[in-house]
């Protein structure tokens, strides 16, 4: 599968986990190779999961991030669903994680991810989007280029406009 | 006034390009409705009846001559030669094609305007005094940082999806003018004992379907935590506001759950993490914007002209003009006009291009080419030279715009209502105009004195109803014809109060009765100077309801025209209409 990562279109093969209705976090069967698991499935599971290479683990956009407080050095990827691309509590998780968690590594956009949020979503400190399966990845990378210059700090830039350049009329 | 610089030309004009390309991607059809809409709403652009309305930002109210004439403009090459000044201080357009909206955004880049933000879940244009840096009272000016603020919160990253919309006024006078208890955030800039500023801030404020008056979460943060102090309340609220019901999706109802005491634990624990760092304000960058606000070239003049009075005696127009629509400004010799968009006949807030264009002539005459738009829909010139009053007030009659009425019954706030509006439940402009048909003596307004009347089309309460002294909001009805709740008691300013609905919903032909029995009551009980407010506020609501329901109405006319036809058949209603 294609994701973007670090601003251009890369093959991945890490694969999401996702529980249907059915399926209960702490006896769900995580498959083999590198899967990224929801919070809750890892929570429950911690201790199998623990001898496990290479996992990575996903937050639901109503989870707290310092639920992982502890274990986040472990992972190499974390994922953020966005059940809808207007739920925006996705952008707050991903600063906490950034900024509050210290987490370093690789933060994937997954669910509703659509070319239109992606600046915003780079902004706050998303490294890797996995587009909606139904649209052109391509045109999605564009989206994060959409502005050049910003006025507020965030994760990608932590200076504001006006503690980083000399401001006037010209 | 703040003029852009490379940054802000740059930003703006990459959003102009971004929309541009996300117009065309709907008109291929790449992007559905659903996903263009909040798109289109970050940019201020709904679907409306007719098809679609662009809401222009006006920062903090304030616009210049060249500005102003680029709604005309716009008013002109894109739309049907009018626009409408909104609650919020910024302007709305009803007659758009989707294709001309991008080139629509690029006329107003060139005059530094844009439409970011007006709408949509995400922070919307900060409001403000409509009389900062001219008002007697004025502690601190606004302007500074109320451009601040809008700079923070274009495209902020975090804050562009929130449960729904946020609203931020600011205040820097003792009075406050800009409605800070009905905000989502209400900043009120003071001086403590020490002369230090800073802000007290209200959270949880809000009208719409549950009205709410704003608490203090702070009696006094220093002004250089603003920015962080204002992101934690916004990453409190993006993280914990409900999104499972629109109804209840507003900060005021995350702050009512959880207490003012618990949001602002969580707000204060946010806030240690970032206070004193890089989002802290600096003296120069405040210094930077300050000096776009400096006093413009004020000339040393006497603080008297005696010609007014003369021509106040001769001329009742121009003295009931003066009386009203004339505030004293804190420099000698200079005067604040505020022209009247609520001419008796015409629509509340509606300009033509025409009188865009003269209000943008008169500003380069007689105020230093700027104006300011009111939280009540009118236009401010906030530094005339006394002397010039008459002759600005001879120009500005030949073109309706001195109505003196600012304050009473006829400057009347209304939404547009079911006419433009999808949401609405019942007219609101007809019913504004019938009223101040009804009410038109000026010489009966007077006497009445200060009054503020507000309608509404539906409980969204665009028309801010529940801050009136007498609002009026339509409801709905199963037979699909107009009702409307009548409440009297509300008020803005530093007593805010929400108004009493006094019982069963009237039809339209009846408000103008309901009014005209509210009023009595109020002229048989009112104490010498006392104001239609103070008079409710002294006996309460009760006797005016017992008055407006103790007569039978008389029976309506059925003869009258189609009253109850939502959308009248002189409107041409284009193919792309929802209701089409």
């Amino acid at each position: 599968m294609k994701i973007i990562k670090n601003k251009s279109i890369v093959e991945d093969d890490w694969s999401v986990l996702r529980l249907n209705a059915q399926q209960l976090p702490e006896n769900t069967q995580v498959p083999e190779g590198r899967v990224i698991v929801p919070l809750q499935v890892w929570l429950k599971q911690r201790q199998a999961l623990l001898e496990r290479a290479e996992i990575g683990v996903w937050f639901a956009s109503d989870e707290r991030p310092e639920l992982l407080k502890g274990d986040i050095e472990r992972f190499s990827v974390i994922a953020i669903d966005f059940p809808k691309f207007s739920d925006g509590r996705g952008y707050s998780i991903a600063y906490n994680l950034r900024v509050r968690l210290g987490y370093t590594k690789e933060l994937r956009a997954i669910g509703d991810v659509l070319r239109d949020q992606l600046f915003y979503m780079q902004r706050v400190g998303f490294d890797a989007f996995e587009p909606r399966s139904d649209r052109n990845i391509e045109d999605a990378l564009k989206g994060l280029t959409d502005f050049s210059e910003v006025y507020q700090k965030s994760v990608d830039q932590p200076l504001p406009l006006f503690r980083r350049v000399e401001r006037s009329i010209t | 006034m703040y003029r852009y610089d490379q940054y802000d030309h740059q930003i703006v004009r990459e959003r102009v390009a971004q929309f541009r390309d996300q117009v065309r991607r709907r008109l291929s059809g790449e992007l559905k409705e659903e996903e263009f809409m909040p798109l289109r709403l970050q940019n201020g652009l709904y679907m409306q009846i007719h098809g679609y309305m662009l809401r222009i930002a006006v920062p903090y109210g304030l616009i210049s001559s060249k500005q102003m004439r680029m709604f005309a403009h716009i008013a002109r090459k894109y739309d049907r030669g009018y626009g409408h000044f909104t609650t919020r201080q910024n302007i709305q357009f009803n007659w758009l094609k989707l294709e001309e909206v991008p080139d629509i955004l690029q006329d107003l880049a060139s005059v530094e305007m844009h439409a970011i933000q007006t709408s949509g879940n995400c922070v919307r244009n900060i409001t403000s005094d409509e009389f900062a840096g001219v008002a007697q009272d004025e502690v601190v000016d606004t302007r500074p940082y109320a451009e601040i603020l809008r700079q923070w919160s274009t495209f902020n990253p975090e804050f562009a999806y929130l449960p729904r919309k946020f609203k931020i006024a600011i205040s820097g006078a003792k009075e406050d003018r800009a409605a800070i208890y009905a905000h989502d955030i209400g900043l009120s800039i003071i001086k403590n004992a020490q002369g230090e500023i800073g802000f007290r801030v209200l959270v949880g404020g809000g009208l719409g379907r549950t009205p709410i008056i704003g608490v203090e979460i702070r009696d006094f943060i220093p002004w250089q935590h603003i920015l962080t102090y204002v992101e934690s309340i916004l990453r409190v609220y993006n993280q914990y506001g409900r999104r499972d019901n629109k109804f209840k999706a507003r900060i005021k109802i995350l702050v009512k759950a959880l207490g003012i005491e618990e949001f602002k634990r969580q707000v204060e624990d946010d806030w240690q993490h970032l206070k004193d760092g890089p989002g802290t304000l600096t003296n120069e960058e405040v210094a930077r914007v300050q000096s776009f606000f400096v006093d413009p070239a004020y000339e040393a003049l006497p603080d008297h002209d005696s010609k007014l009075n003369e021509f106040k005696a001769d001329s009742r127009s121009f003295s009931n003009w003066m009386l009203r629509n004339v505030l004293p400004h804190r420099v000698p010799g200079y005067a604040i006009v505020v022209l009247s968009m609520k001419k008796v006949g015409n629509v509340p807030g509606d300009a033509t291009a025409e009188q865009m264009d003269t209000m943008a002539k008169l500003a380069d005459r007689y105020s230093f080419g700027e104006l300011r738009v009111t939280h009540k829909q009118n236009i401010v010139l906030a530094d005339v030279r006394q002397k010039d009053l008459i002759s600005l007030w001879q120009e500005a009659t030949a073109y309706e715009l001195t109505e003196p009425n600012i304050g009473l019954l006829t400057d009347i706030i209304s939404c547009p209502g079911a006419e433009f509006c999808t949401l609405a439940n019942a007219r609101s402009i007809p019913l504004a105009k019938m009223i101040a048909e009804r009410f038109e003596s000026i010489d009966f307004q007077h006497d009445i004195g200060d009054i503020s009347l507000n309608i509404s089309g539906c409980m969204n309460a665009c028309g801010q109803h529940h801050i009136g002294n007498i609002g009026i909001t339509g409801v709905e009805k199963k037979d699909h014809e107009e009702w409307y709740q009548v409440s009297v008691g509300g008020s803005e300013g530093n007593e805010s109060s929400l108004g009493k609905i006094i019982g069963p919903s009237f039809s339209f032909d009846q408000i103008p009765e309901v009014i005209d029995r509210l009023l009595q009551v109020y002229l048989r009980e009112r104490i010498e100077a006392e104001r239609f407010i103070d008079t409710v506020r002294r006996i309460g609501y009760v006797p005016f309801k017992d008055y407006v329901y103790a007569d039978e109405f008389a029976v309506e006319d059925e003869s009258a025209t189609d009253k109850h036809t939502v959308v009248p058949a002189q409107y041409d209603i284009p193919y792309y209409s929802p209701r089409f």
